[in-house]
């Protein structure tokens, strides 16, 4: 038995480098093994980059601990710093741009998709895709000299005098601030979704339509009780997309949040956002602890898109196994 | 009746043969099943005269006049690109969903004219059932409910999807899974699920555009079976590239060529003496 086993291992030994050779001149193996390293170098990347983020902000970590996250105090010259007025700014002009975004990207989407010509459709497509290609610092320079003023002069006061009983829309308005960020936001994340669900929408298969139509469904119904819940997965993908551009974007916002780390409830105040204190601090950061309590703010950002990213695939699956069960 | 008898677009025969057809088949003989009387209780359904169709500058009906009695199923058979699928579309206008189509001619559905009636109303009343089987991304409840939900009905909705689901011959299958995913079930049970769905609105015709094709033998038998059943409490046309299934569960058979109709007898005379060299052609397999 043994001896018999040791021959076919043997055997099999002196077969494989052949036929190793044999694959490695049709060139399988060698795909193979580049392939991997590419992918194995993007893993890596993303794997050095916790891993810097992490060492580099040790002083920071090892002095505030899990305070850093509560405390509303960013003050240099005292060595005080604390993350929650960046993480503040970060969520609600992301909300914003959300908030405002979906509804202006999914309906722009289904027009392009469902109502308009589809040579109209592509025409339109193409030009959305270069407004997702405009430099950020662009959207920027109009934020300031065009849509802050606007905001001062027409739309605060207007919001101010309609729902001015919301803590949201009280207080001095400036301009610049979480609203004026997260509407430029709003405008620089509406390219992707509008980009993406109209890809999906039209890959709804024909029969999905047919199906609503001829069950007595008008055009709307049929959109929006079957192509729309039909491509709701890459939808939501789309939104997501959108969601990590908002919270990462660094120079839009900066340009129009007005650069100040504090938490108001009004939507009219200045703020601050992690992108944008990294930014602009960073240069000028003096002593040890600052420049590590700003590497703590990247991982924190990391983490946040890192936690909203499996949000999202969990959504994604809830529901598309609601879909599945639910009545 | 038109005066327009469908043999006038024949082509390919000669003159002799042409005249003596004609002679021998009023026109409309081909437009109305001519042994209505031996199926009791029927009555007409669709009257359709000269109708065309035509996709842009392609057309792809060239205008022929039938008639479909209630209560009985009609077959429409013909080889690839006859423009089959075309002519069931058209009774439900579903034809309206593809850009540059065009309708020509009139159908007449219970004497009135479709053309001019809400279209929501005219697919409520003739419903649809598609090649391959298209169920919602939803449970297999929520999919015979679709319908019922978009009509407005609130109340008794299980019990509408229970006697939708027996009458499509699926309910001893899934009673116990009707909130489960509709795409866990078999493409036959799939497809037994559309036609539960369609039937959920109740309509008075049901048309199948080659519900088969996608199906394997045993499911195929069953559906069959379950259009045996149907035609009791509605009108149904099927059409099909199978001419078996014709033979099988079909009462008329309307045989279509190159957009014009050729034959259209009861199943029985067509399928064992055809009256046009084409017909006997094609269901001996010469062709298609």
């Amino acid at each position: 038995m043994h001896a018999s086993a040791n021959m076919t291992e043997r055997a099999a030994l002196s077969k494989a480098p052949r036929a190793f050779l044999h694959r490695l001149r049709s060139g399988d193996e060698i795909a193979h093994i580049i392939t991997l390293m590419f992918a194995a170098l993007v893993v890596g990347i993303t794997a050095l980059l916790v891993y810097q983020l992490w060492i580099q902000s040790v002083l920071s970590r090892q002095k505030f601990g899990w305070i850093f996250f509560v405390t509303h105090v960013w003050d240099p010259l005292a060595g005080q710093f604390g993350a929650l007025p960046f993480l503040y700014g970060t969520l609600v002009t992301s909300a914003i741009a959300l908030i405002l975004a979906v509804p202006l990207g999914l309906g722009t989407a289904i027009f392009l998709s469902e109502f308009s010509t589809p040579r109209a459709s592509d025409i339109f497509a193409f030009l959305v895709d270069l407004l997702a290609a405009v430099p950020s610092v662009i959207f920027g320079l109009l934020g300031i000299f065009v849509m802050v003023p606007w905001l001062r002069t027409t739309v605060e006061p207007a919001l101010q005098s309609t729902l001015g009983f919301l803590p949201l829309f009280q207080g001095p308005m400036y301009g610049v601030g979480f609203l004026a960020a997260g509407l430029i936001l709003a405008v620089m994340v509406v390219p992707f979704i509008v980009s993406v669900s109209r890809e999906v929408l039209i890959a709804v298969p024909r029969e999905q339509r047919e199906a609503a139509l001829a069950l007595g469904a008008t055009r709307w119904e049929a959109i929006w009780k079957a192509v729309v819940p039909f491509a709701k997965t890459g939808i939501i993908g789309s939104v997501f997309l959108a969601l990590a551009r908002a919270l990462g974007e660094t120079m839009a916002v900066t340009m129009v949040i007005g650069n100040d780390p504090r938490i108001s409830a009004s939507l009219f105040a200045p703020g601050y956002s992690i992108a944008a204190v990294i930014a602009n601090e960073f240069t000028e950061a003096t002593g040890n602890l600052y420049l590590s309590a700003l590497v703590e703010l990247g991982l924190v950002l990391f983490m946040l898109t890192f936690v909203l990213n499996g949000l999202a695939r969990l959504l994604v699956l809830t529901t598309r196994q609601r879909g599945a069960g639910h009545q | 009746m038109s005066s327009v008898s469908p043999m006038r677009s024949v082509n390919g025969m000669d003159s002799a043969d042409k005249q003596s057809n004609q002679a021998a088949r009023s026109p409309q003989k081909f437009s109305l099943p001519p042994d209505r009387a031996a199926y009791p209780g029927q009555t007409l359904r669709f009257k359709i005269s000269e109708l065309r169709v035509s996709f842009g500058a392609k057309e792809v009906l060239h205008g022929f006049d039938i008639d479909i009695s209630s209560n009985i199923v009609t077959a429409v058979i013909g080889p690839s690109g006859c423009g089959k699928s075309t002519f069931l579309r058209s009774l439900n206008r579903m034809t309206e969903t593809v850009r540059h189509a065009r309708v020509h001619g009139d159908i007449l559905l219970d004497d009135e004219n479709i053309a001019g009636m809400d279209v929501v109303r005219l697919r409520r009343r003739v419903g649809m059932v598609f090649q391959r089987p298209n169920p919602f991304p939803k449970s297999i409840f929520e999919n015979v409910a679709y319908g019922l939900r978009i009509n407005g009905h609130k109340d008794s909705l299980s019990e509408a999807v229970e006697r939708s689901l027996r009458r499509a011959a699926l309910w001893e299958e899934v009673k116990d899974q009707l909130h489960s995913s509709a795409y866990a079930l078999s493409g036959g049970q799939q497809q037994r699920l559309c036609i539960a769905r369609a039937l959920a609105v109740d309509p008075e015709v049901l048309l199948l555009d080659e519900p088969c094709s996608a199906l394997d033998p045993v499911t195929t038998a069953k559906i069959e079976e379950l259009l045996f059943q149907l035609k009791a409490s509605c009108t149904i046309v099927i059409v099909t590239h199978n001419m078996q299934q014709a033979a099988r569960a079909s009462d008329f058979t309307a045989f279509l060529l190159e957009g014009r109709l050729i034959e259209y007898q009861p199943t029985p005379k067509l399928f064992t003496t055809p009256s046009d060299p084409r017909t006997e052609a094609y269901i001996t397999g010469r062709f298609g």
